[in-house]
């Protein structure tokens, strides 16, 4: 089995400071790339190594970098995205909190790569212990002088911000996020242009999640093709798999890319209590459609999970066992996104409300047997219908949930019919 | 140039036109909310969402450029179904207050789920509360539950009046439209906002509850606020008239014009038309020597006649002064010149008043100049600077001296140019003082005999406005009480005074006009109507030569 990359520091004391971070070989990377490569190189290393945007969407990293117009006259930005907000998603804030140089580091060869000298690190607003942490540690990193002006003798600048959110889930989406850094409402863009081409502040900029970031000093130290290899096809080396709800031991576990959920959950965070059986996995975050208990035989990486209908997402992993209600599951899962939804597309906004409203009924002992067809209808009309994905992560839980599990809603429907009193029939607006 | 075909029709347009705007120029309309052709593009609404070959999802019209070969669908099962998925997810939190609400007719709502919803209600739950009748501005009520989010109207704030009042707070399905704190929506142009806001949202408070959009009647008009003369429709109740405290006109709405107002106009000129059914209005000819007569049309022009007849022969032609106003039309002008300058022969003939304080003016759509035909007037030559005469500062000199015997005054409220004491001593220094117009005003009270002019809403004729394009107001009501267009009383004057003046509709006046006017010689009076026409390309007058103080 490969080592470990990143959570090797999550063990070490002090692991957050330059310090430590250079003892343990930390700052060599950049060094290395400084002095002897040329920023298409960089990229071209980063495009073998087959890293994947771990934020979410998986889009090749290296490929992303490769759009940045290399004749505009405009300054490029990186902006590191660390919203990290989607339920059952805490591996960002580990690398914040015990791998801070790396990630650091990361965003240094990623400026130097796509010719930016102003970086952005957008916070969640909640994070505030990470936020201080890195707004201490990126003074460390000036006073020795591994930002600012002429980082190690070259002729390469680089200052690097923390921009914190104030606290909405949307302002991960990149282009909310964007938005958001400059001052305005977080509410999605129109796409295109994508950032790579107009991004903050009408220049070119690339976003990429932290963990995507975090592994690029390793990625040009050991070589694109050594990382490419520790994972599956097209999915490169390691990745943070964030494991929670019913199993032994929950937490952050660092494994091959295309690792099976069933050797996640069973072997690294140690199976569902005694005597539990399990009921349900979301694989990826609240938005990854729901997996049975018969499909966790699945290859965790992009194309595997894709391939079944789920998706990798942030690669949360949330477990529930048989105890689990999955109505009040999914309730819980579309209030939240019912609570997020920036409410500039009618879809998703009036969609999104509808539905837990429809599912509160139902919780409350008030459901009707056409409750669970109308909430399948309204997730349709989500689907693919919105400006940003948001609509989507919202409708996917309710199509999955509503499909796999559709007897436990309508024995949620049925039990409780009757408790209380709803005509049965609308009335028709033109009658 | 590209080539698109949409729903089976190809078209050829120029590159980066729009799927919604290509579909418009084959004649086919997608529905839309948030898109606008006048502002920036947000793609919110999803109402416009159209199937295009070899793209994996629907698309919104409004954004996606037609690029060449595009094969769009806008009919499609999927379409339709997406269409009616945003009409019924519009109505889950709208309050379906129609029957009390202003917009009810008017309503996109209710237009679009006639044309592609027709669904059945399946919403169950309790709606979203939100405020409602709440003032936002002078002329703006905001209901929050019948807004739909499009953001027409913070954009327009935006982009077009550039003063940044409106703001859409909170998130998802609690999110409001808001003037942000400490402000309000008190932009020279925020009725805009009412025309542009496709729901009940945004009203008007001088509409509210007056009268009911289907008995209103639309005639094409111009603002007669100032000299841009935005192109406008009079909505008129011809109907229900006791409805809305006896007023005819029910609200005036720009009229798209690219070339003059594009879409929009100002809320002086929107609000400005309440003197048109006002207890100011002048209902009859009427006699003031002593006490108030009314007159027949037949004697006072023979009583008013016989008098400047007297001056002339006393005093001589160049006693009497004649005050026209830029408030008039083309028309009006015309026979005025010819009546007074051709046929009597008068020489102080004068229209120009300069206000004592100055226009509010800025650099869209509002003039200082508050005329809608000065440049009509001077190009007709009806003024003393086109002229020999005195101008009108010189006239009440000369009348105060009694070097003027009579002045015959058309809509102006002297006032307005000079102090109160000059024109008093002026008038009252006259052996006849008569005053035309629609509305009695301080000059009005110095005056002999005082005849009623129709107000701009009740007669047909022209305006030039600054950029000399001239363009039409049509007659929506008829006038008040006995009272005629301007140039309709210089012909019974002038009947009088057996002067020929031939002509029985606006248009025989135009006619003349035309051919007579070198400025105007060529006009085609049926390319008038609509747009109007440009007298110079629609170059604008310099600003140093229109009238301001
Ligand atoms: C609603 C929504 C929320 C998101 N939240 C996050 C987030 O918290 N962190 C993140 O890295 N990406 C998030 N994303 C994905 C970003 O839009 C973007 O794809 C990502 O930051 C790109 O980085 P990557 O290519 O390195 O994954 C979110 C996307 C959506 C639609
Ligand atoms: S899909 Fe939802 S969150 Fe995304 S832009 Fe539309 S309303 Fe906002
Ligand atoms: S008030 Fe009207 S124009 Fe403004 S956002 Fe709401 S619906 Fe749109």
């Amino acid at each position: 089995m490969a080592g470990k990359i990143i959570s090797k520091f999550f063990d070490i004391d002090g692991g957050n400071t330059i310090d430590v971070y250079e003892r343990h070989g930390g700052y060599q990377s950049i060094r290395r790339v400084l002095k002897k490569m040329a920023p298409g190189q960089v990229t071209d290393e980063v495009l073998k190594s087959n890293l994947r945007g771990l934020g979410g969407a998986g889009f090749p990293a290296g490929r992303k970098w490769s759009f940045i117009p290399k004749d505009s006259p405009k300054p490029k930005f990186l902006v590191v995205n660390a919203d990290e907000s989607e339920p059952g998603t805490f591996k960002d804030r580990y690398i914040m909190d015990r791998y801070t140089h790396g990630l650091f580091e990361g965003i240094m060869i990623a400026s130097y790569a796509i010719g930016a000298n102003k970086a952005f690190i957008y916070i969640r607003g909640e994070y505030v212990r990470q936020a201080e942490n890195l707004v201490e540690q990126i003074k460390c990193a000036y006073d020795r002088g591994y930002l600012g002006k002429r980082i190690f003798g070259t002729n390469f600048n680089l200052d690097l911000v923390v921009h914190r959110g104030a606290g909405a889930y949307i302002c991960g989406e990149e282009t909310a996020l964007l938005e958001s850094l400059e001052g305005k409402k977080g509410w999605p863009r129109m796409k295109p242009p994508f950032p790579a081409i107009e991004g903050a502040f009408k220049c070119p900029t690339i976003v990429n999640n932290v963990e995507t970031i975090a592994y690029v000093p390793t990625i040009l130290q050991e070589g694109g093709e050594w990382f490419s290899e520790l994972g599956s096809e097209r999915n490169g080396g390691l990745k943070l798999y964030g494991v929670s709800g019913h199993v032994k031991k929950p937490g952050v576990y660092e494994l091959p890319m295309g690792t099976s959920l069933r050797e996640i959950i069973y072997e690294h965070a140690g199976g569902l209590q005694d005597g539990r059986k399990l009921k349900a996995v979301v694989p990826g975050g609240s938005s990854a459609p729901v997996l049975t208990a018969d499909e966790i035989d699945v290859k965790m990486d992009y194309d595997s999970l894709a391939k079944i209908g789920s998706m990798l997402g942030s690669a949360g992993v949330i477990v529930m066992d048989d105890t689990t209600d999955i109505v009040r599951a999914l309730y819980v899962v579309t209030r939240f996104y019912h609570h997020e939804s920036c409410g500039q597309c009618t879809p998703c906004r009036e969609g999104t409300g509808w539905a837990e409203r429809i599912l509160k009924r139902i919780l409350d002992g008030n459901g009707r047997s056409v409750d669970i067809d109308n909430l399948l209808n309204i997730a349709g009309n989500i689907m693919g219908n919105t400006i940003c994905p948001l609509g989507d992560a919202a409708a996917l839980p309710l199509k999955s949930y509503l499909t796999k599990f559709r007897a436990d809603f309508e024995a949620a429907v049925s039990d409780r019919n009757g408790v209380g009193k709803v005509a049965d029939e609308p009335v028709s607006l033109l009658n | 140039m590209v080539k698109v075909t949409i729903d089976g029709i190809e078209i050829e347009i120029p590159k980066g036109t729009t799927v919604i705007q290509a579909a418009e120029q084959a004649g086919i309309e997608i529905p839309r909310y948030c898109y606008h052709p006048g502002l920036s593009i947000v793609g919110v609404c999803r109402i416009c969402l159209v199937e295009i070959e070899r793209m994996p999802k629907l698309q919104v019209a409004c954004y996606t450029p037609a690029t060449e070969g595009m094969v769009v669908h806008t009919n499609t099962e999927q379409v339709l179904e997406a269409r009616q998925a945003v009409m019924e997810f519009l109505l889950v939190n709208h309050p379906l207050d129609c029957p009390v609400c202003d917009q009810a007719g008017e309503c996109w709502l209710q237009n679009f789920y006639m044309q592609h919803a027709l669904h059945d209600s399946r919403m169950f739950e309790n709606k979203v509360k939100k405020s409602k009748a709440l003032q936002i501005g002078p002329n703006v009520m905001l209901d929050s539950e019948r807004c739909i989010l499009c953001s027409r109207c913070v954009r327009f704030c935006d982009e077009i009046s550039k003063s940044n009042e409106l703001g859409i707070f909170n998130r998802g399905d609690r999110a409001e439209l808001q003037p942000y704190p400490g402000t309000e929506l008190d932009n020279d142009y925020s009725g805009n906002t009412i025309d542009i806001c496709p729901v009940g949202a945004l009203t008007d408070r001088d509409f509210r509850f007056r009268t009911r959009v289907w008995y209103l009647s639309e005639t094409e008009s111009i603002c007669p606020g100032c000299s841009t003369g935005c192109n406008i429709n009079v909505h008129h109740n011809d109907q229900r008239t006791y409805k809305a405290g006896g007023s005819r006109v029910s609200r005036l709405k720009p009229r798209y014009n690219p070339d003059v107002n594009e879409w929009w106009m100002c809320d002086a000129g929107r609000y400005g038309f309440t003197h048109v059914d006002a207890d100011s209005r002048i209902l009859a000819p009427t006699r003031s020597i002593g006490e108030e007569q009314e007159m027949s049309w037949g004697e006072a022009a023979s009583e008013i006649m016989t008098k400047l007849r007297e001056v002339i022969s006393v005093h001589g032609k160049e006693s009497v002064g004649v005050i026209l106003s830029p408030q008039m039309t083309n028309e009006d002008l015309f026979v005025a010149r010819r009546f007074f300058r051709d046929g009597l022969g008068l020489k102080h003939i004068d229209f120009e008043v300069a206000p004592l304080t100055t226009g509010a003016k800025d650099d869209f759509l509002i003039k200082a100049d508050k005329n809608p035909n000065t440049a009509g007037a001077r190009l007709l030559g009806v003024g003393a600077r086109q002229g020999s005469g005195m101008t009108v500062a010189e006239m009440l000199e000369a009348a105060r001296k009694r070097k003027l015997r009579a002045l015959y005054i058309c809509h102006h409220d002297l006032a307005n140019g000079f102090a109160v004491d000059v024109v008093e001593e002026a008038l009252t220094a006259q052996d006849l003082v008569v005053f035309q117009g629609p509305n009695t005003n301080s000059t009005s009270a110095l005056a002999h005999y005082v005849l009623p002019a129709a107000a701009f809403v009740e007669k047909t004729g022209s305006f030039t406005n600054y950029a000399e394009r001239v363009q039409m107001i049509h007659t929506a009501v008829t006038p008040l009480g006995e009272s005629k267009a301007d140039w309709q009383i210089f012909r019974s004057l002038a009947k009088e005074a057996a002067i020929s003046v031939p002509y029985f509709e606006a248009e025989d006046v135009f006619q003349a006009l035309t051919a007579e006017v070198e400025a105007f010689s060529g006009l085609p009076y049926a390319g008038l109507a609509g747009q109007g026409i440009a007298l110079r390309d629609g170059q604008a007058l310099p600003e140093s030569e229109t009238v301001v103080a």
